[in-house]
């Protein structure tokens, strides 16, 4: 069973952010929330480098592993996905997530924050798939439909990678061979306990 | 591969229907303006929008019906120039989806920001969404037809007092092909010149700097062809924000060619750190840089010699003028260090295929055309044109900037650069199939008619000034805006008392944009709701050259209508108002005459045809509405670096180029390919070659103008020709190989066509026939004796931080030019003493977020919640003198009418010290004052700001009139 997985090559990434506005305009997010975000490192300087960040699926998710209600869970395609009539909206998984990707409508503690939101690699949620409750609550459904994740199918420099693991690992290893430099996978070690390959 | 997870599901998760309607996590479309926190004016911009979409798709939130099949439409991004195909999802006639085009040999499914959210503009929520009039300082709603009515007898009157040349048609870069053409006839129809659009202030000094140089103004090359090239230097432009998907094609050319990529700009751009090279230099200064790097290329013999030799005249006296660019000299003006310049220079000129990116950076200055002279002699000296992975690629601005061009929505001009002498009316009075007299009569007088008219950059100049200082009848009384706005334009405090000024203001837009709410009017402003080009049919041209049909999405939201029924009524009106007044100029006839209407709306396919027929110059005369369908019916048999068709390609598209990048010659039955790649000779005309452009004479000076010894693959004729016309066929002996027919249209025209005018296209199927160029083999010119400055030498910016250089390299001296009076070195002679109190130099740009004057982008949430504040980029020493900090208020003084600015500070290391950067998208504030409330209700953009052209200055460049929006003077103080 193929392992979906994301890897953005910041390299090609050049912060034009399409993988933010497709992501908003395919699941209709909320103002305030975002599934997926770019961030730069070294702003204006030379090294000036973006990746765009968003929920990684990790290997044995610490979100699913620190939330108290247990409303995680890992889809065949290893996704890790999660059910808002259980979220307490506790901010545990905010914590315990590596790349900050639970996301709140609200501010506050104790449960005032809201169902927590994150990146469902266009994967819906526990409703029955492409139904018009699981948009309302997760978004749509493209994997069900056998299409990626949008933002990575809309990245204008093709730096956003979604798929198979072993084939974007794959592309990746081959674009880095042709080009003579990468700047590697970042947070595949953190994400999914292993590197991109040699 | 992809399977549904069907096993490993959360516990209870049956639950979910129960609870389905109390998740706080959903994303119900109008929760996310409780987050905004914007107001009640945007509420309820919301809801009129909610049952709209409910009633249509079943559903509040606009999703997918999965129940129900799903039409997916091709239309294309209606931003940047780059001409990405958008794939629309539409049920039940509302846009619910928006899928990756993966076929486009363009954008290869991909998009920015800006396209990946293009959806939310047919959606509307803070559309204009019915015509409204300014009634006592309030809008107020009326009819379509109220509307029509009263403009056109306004118009009417005023050209009754005042002469047709005191309304200026402001058209857009964002029409359809057809749009902009019909703007351009609908001017003329109407007797002026004062025609125009962005191009003015994007590339007007590219257009006329190329064509000065080769023949045409636009990017020779292509997007995709870019990843042949082995050096790339980006001069002036930053196409990570400006045009994203671009940079899918220059990476991978760096990436796979190991290529070069040298990026020039003073600020260290999103591009720039993609860069293998930065090299920072003194806004202003890009004359003696490129001339820096020929000092190195002439002293080091690495000029392309032979290149030079057969197809470039004047080379000589730009050596000359290069002799006085030592490094040292070089290195005092721009700040750029010699070896930087002489490695920039060994790269460009050795390693090749090198090419030139160039962008606004280049054009909007007060050396503007001479800038992009100098680009173009770089490259013809290293032998860097004509050839796969070289050339002048020139991003263009707009998706359809290049088009709007090459319609002449341009004051100099008739479609297709036929300019606007005595021949050029002749020949689209005969397209038009109107008389010649009949255009005369109404004008004011022959003499105007053969006028250029007023530009964008100075319309209110020509609203303020004294009359005897205006050129024509009467100052400017109305303006038609469509689709335009105003704080494009430098020196917006002037543009206010222009605006307020004017009798009747008219803005047809599907956003309100600047115009409407910038000035203190209260009365004669119109605002009429218009269609996006996803709610219309029509061409577009890419900057490539590549032309795209995009079908409608879905109909026109709201009361919306497109430009092109917008035309059509308000010449009905017009002609109901003149009979009213007894005047006897008529328009609605003569406009329309061979344009198919079908219910009350003009046909695009139609109008392309008449395009089709008249367009012979640029090649447009190939493109017919059939051809460019079957090409985004096929898009996916497209090399993706060559753009031709594949060999498993149908027969109707095999052999052609993607899009027919014009020109593509003759009639569509000719069935030429169009041109990838322009004045290369390594192709047969018929598949695409070409040569240097003959529009210059033959001669001069004793010197040959024509190509020596160079000519396309083919060609008859091994030397370089003159343009062909009847006489030149008959020299040749080639004049009875025109058909009878084609000989009986050119007899009608009076006999002595040339391959411009000759309606029949029989001249340039001849020339074909034996392998010519119909416009000729020439060299290109590295003098161009027409213009200010033959040889491009360096200015200083008008408002220049260097005083000290003013005596060395001044700007031009005071001028006359496009019916105004043009200051040059009076203007400059100021800033001398205003350095002290403005000491830093202020430039401007674009985010990636949002497009032009941002009215569009901005009111888009997804894009405006990624950028919500205006702000300026300091450098941290400037910052820190002045104790500003990172995201305080500040104010941006100008150097002119004591202008300022309220914006946040960026303070970043992105811009050199001296150096201030600010994006020009934003508008709605000005001069610190909030100007949201004066915004019909429901259509204010999510996001205001103050526009940097509240504090911009004077400045034009002398061909054209473009603004310097690049090079400017400020103060930065802690608000």
């Amino acid at each position: 069973m193929a392992r979906m997985k994301f890897l953005c090559d910041a390299d090609r990434c050049i912060e034009c952010n399409a993988c933010v506005t497709a992501c908003k305009n395919e699941h209709e997010v909320p103002w305030g929330i975002n599934r997926r975000r770019v961030v730069t490192i070294n702003d204006g300087k030379p090294g000036e480098r973006s990746i765009s960040m968003a929920c990684m699926h990790c290997t044995d998710a610490p979100c699913a592993a620190v939330c108290p209600v247990s409303c995680f869970y890992t889809t065949a395609d290893a996704v890790v996905l999660h059910d808002k009539d259980l979220c307490i909206g506790c901010g545990y998984c905010f914590y315990a997530c590596p790349f900050g990707a639970p996301q709140y409508p609200r501010v506050g503690n104790f449960g005032g924050r809201g169902k927590m939101d994150k990146c469902t690699y266009c994967a819906g949620g526990p409703q029955q798939d492409n139904t018009l409750v699981e948009y309302t609550q997760y978004g749509s459904n493209r994997l069900a439909e056998g299409k990626l994740p949008l933002c990575a199918e809309m990245c204008s420099t093709k730096a956003l990678l979604a798929g198979d693991g072993d084939m974007i690992a794959t592309i990746y290893r081959e674009r880095v061979a042709k080009r003579g430099y990468g700047s590697g996978a970042w947070g595949w070690r953190t994400a999914y306990r292993e590197g991109v390959g040699a | 591969m992809l399977i549904k997870r069907s096993d490993g599901r959360a516990a209870k998760q049956r639950l979910a229907s129960a609870y389905q309607g109390l998740s706080s996590g959903g994303m119900d479309r109008r929760g996310f303006l409780k987050q905004a926190g914007v107001g009640a004016a945007g509420l309820a911009a919301m809801s009129t929008l909610a049952p709209r979409m409910a009633q249509a798709s079943g559903a509040a939130t606009g999703v997918i019906n999965h129940q129900i099949p799903v039409q997916r439409i091709k239309n294309i991004c209606t931003h940047c120039s780059v001409g990405c195909t958008v794939t629309a999802e539409v049920q039940n006639g509302v846009w619910v989806g928006q899928e990756p085009t993966w076929e486009s040999p363009i954008n290869r499914g991909t998009h920015c920001a800006k396209g990946a959210s293009v959806r939310e503009l047919v959606h509307g929520d803070r559309r204009i969404k019915f015509p409204m009039k300014l009634v006592g300082g309030q809008w107020q709603r009326i009819t379509w037809d109220v509307a029509m009515a009263e403009i056109a007898e306004k118009l009417m009157q005023v050209r009754q007092a005042s002469g047709p040349d005191s309304v200026f048609w402001l058209g857009s870069a964002k029409f359809s092909n057809e749009g902009a053409y019909l703007y351009r006839k609908l001017a003329a129809m109407w007797g002026t010149n004062n025609v125009d659009h962005q191009a003015r202030i994007c590339h007007s000094t590219t257009v006329a700097g190329v064509a000065n140089t080769w023949g045409y103004g636009a990017m020779t090359n292509s997007y995709n062809d870019i990843r042949n090239s082995k050096t790339m230097i980006i001069m002036g432009g930053n196409p990570a924000e400006a045009h994203p998907v671009s940079l899918q094609h220059i990476l991978v050319g760096k990436e796979q060619n190991r290529a070069h990529l040298i990026v020039v700009d003073p600020r260290y751009t999103r591009t720039a750190a993609h860069a293998t090279e930065y090299v920072r230099l003194r806004p202003g200064t890009d004359i003696p840089l490129v001339w820096g790097m020929l000092h190195h290329i002439f002293a080091n013999n690495w000029e392309d010699r032979e290149f030079i030799r057969q197809r470039v005249y004047g080379m000589e006296e730009i050596r000359a003028e290069v002799a006085k660019w030592t490094p040292a000299e070089v290195e005092r003006v721009t700040g750029v260090p010699e070896a930087q310049v002489k490695g920039m220079a060994q790269k460009f000129a050795t390693e090749k295929p090198a090419t030139l990116i160039w962008c606004m950076g280049i054009t909007q200055k007060t050396v503007g055309t001479a800038n992009v002279r100098a680009l173009s002699i770089l490259l013809l000296a290293t032998g860097n044109v004509g050839v796969e992975g070289t050339g002048a690629n020139i991003f263009r601005g707009h998706c359809n900037v290049q088009g709007a061009t090459d319609f002449g929505l341009d004051v100099t001009t008739l479609p297709g650069y036929y300019g606007l002498d005595e021949n050029a009316w002749r020949h689209w009075s005969r397209v038009w199939d109107v008389s010649y007299e009949s255009m005369v009569a109404r004008f004011d007088n022959p003499a105007i008619m053969a006028t250029p008219g007023i530009p964008t950059t100075r319309y209110f100049d020509a609203v303020t000034l004294p009359k005897s200082e205006v050129q024509q009848r009467d100052n400017l009384k109305a303006m038609m805006v469509f689709g335009h706005g105003a704080n494009t334009v430098t020196r917006m405090p002037e543009a206010v008392k222009g605006l307020e000024a004017l009798e009747l203001l008219v803005v047809a837009d599907p956003h309100p944009t600047t115009f409407a709410v910038l000035a203190n009017r209260r009365e004669g402003t119109y605002l009429l709701p218009i269609a996006t080009q996803f709610e219309c049919d029509g061409s577009r041209t890419s900057s490539n050259r590549s032309i795209q049909w995009g079908a409608r999405v879905v109909a026109p939201i709201f009361e919306s209508r497109t430009d092109y029924k917008v035309m059509h009524d308000l010449t009905a009106a017009l002609d109901r108002a003149a009979t009213r007044r007894s005047m006897t100029v008529r328009f609605h006839e003569a406009m329309w005459k061979k344009i198919e209407i079908r219910n009350g709306e003009p046909v695009a396919e139609s109008v392309l045809r008449e395009i089709n027929l008249g367009s012979l110059s640029t090649g447009y005369s190939g493109v017919s509405p059939e051809r460019l369908k079957l090409h985004m019916e096929h898009q996916d048999k497209f090399d993706l670096v060559t753009l031709r068709a594949t060999p498993d390609a149908p027969d109707s598209i095999k052999g052609d180029f993607y899009g027919l990048p014009w020109p593509c010659w003759g009639t569509p039955e000719m069935r030429h390919p169009g041109t990838h790649i322009l004045y290369n000779t390594n192709l047969h005309v018929k598949e695409g070659g070409g040569t240097f452009r003959a529009r210059f004479g033959v001669e001069r000076n004793g010197q040959t103008l024509l190509a020596e010894g160079s000519y396309s693959k083919g060609s008859e004729i091994q030397d370089g020709y003159p343009e062909f016309t009847v006489a030149v066929l008959r020299r040749l002996g080639w004049f009875d190989e025109l058909t009878a027919a084609e000989k009986a249209q050119i007899e009608r025209q009076g006999g002595a066509a040339s391959w411009a005018t000759d309606l029949s296209a029989g001249i340039i199927r001849v020339a074909m026939e034996h392998g010519c160029v119909p416009y000729g083999n020439a060299k290109a010119r590295a003098v161009a004796w027409n213009l200010p400055d033959p040889v491009p030498v360096h200015r200083e910016p008008i408002y220049t931080a260097r005083p000290d250089l003013i005596a060395q390299y001044p700007t031009l001296p005071d001028r006359r030019g496009f019916r105004l009076p043009h200051l040059g070195v009076s203007v400059q002679n100021r800033s001398a003493g205003l350095v002290r109190d403005f000491p830093i130099i202020l430039t401007s740009g674009r985010l990636v977020e949002y497009e032009g004057g941002g009215e569009e982008t901005r009111s888009n949430k997804w894009l405006a919640e990624l950028q919500q504040d205006m702000f300026v980029e300091i450098n941290p020493r400037d910052a820190a003198a002045r104790n500003i900090r990172d995201g305080a208020w500040v104010w941006v003084r100008g150097p002119e009418n004591n202008s300022r600015a309220r914006v946040k500070a960026l303070v970043t290391e992105r811009v050199g010290q001296g150096v201030a950067f600010m994006p020009f998208h934003f508008a709605g504030w000005f001069q610190g004052v909030d100007q949201r409330s004066k915004y019909p209700a429901g259509t204010d953009p999510i996001v205001l700001g103050e526009s940097v052209n509240a504090v911009t200055g004077y400045g034009y460049d002398p061909v054209t009139f473009m603004q310097e929006a690049k090079v400017g003077l400020c103060q930065i103080a802690a608000a």
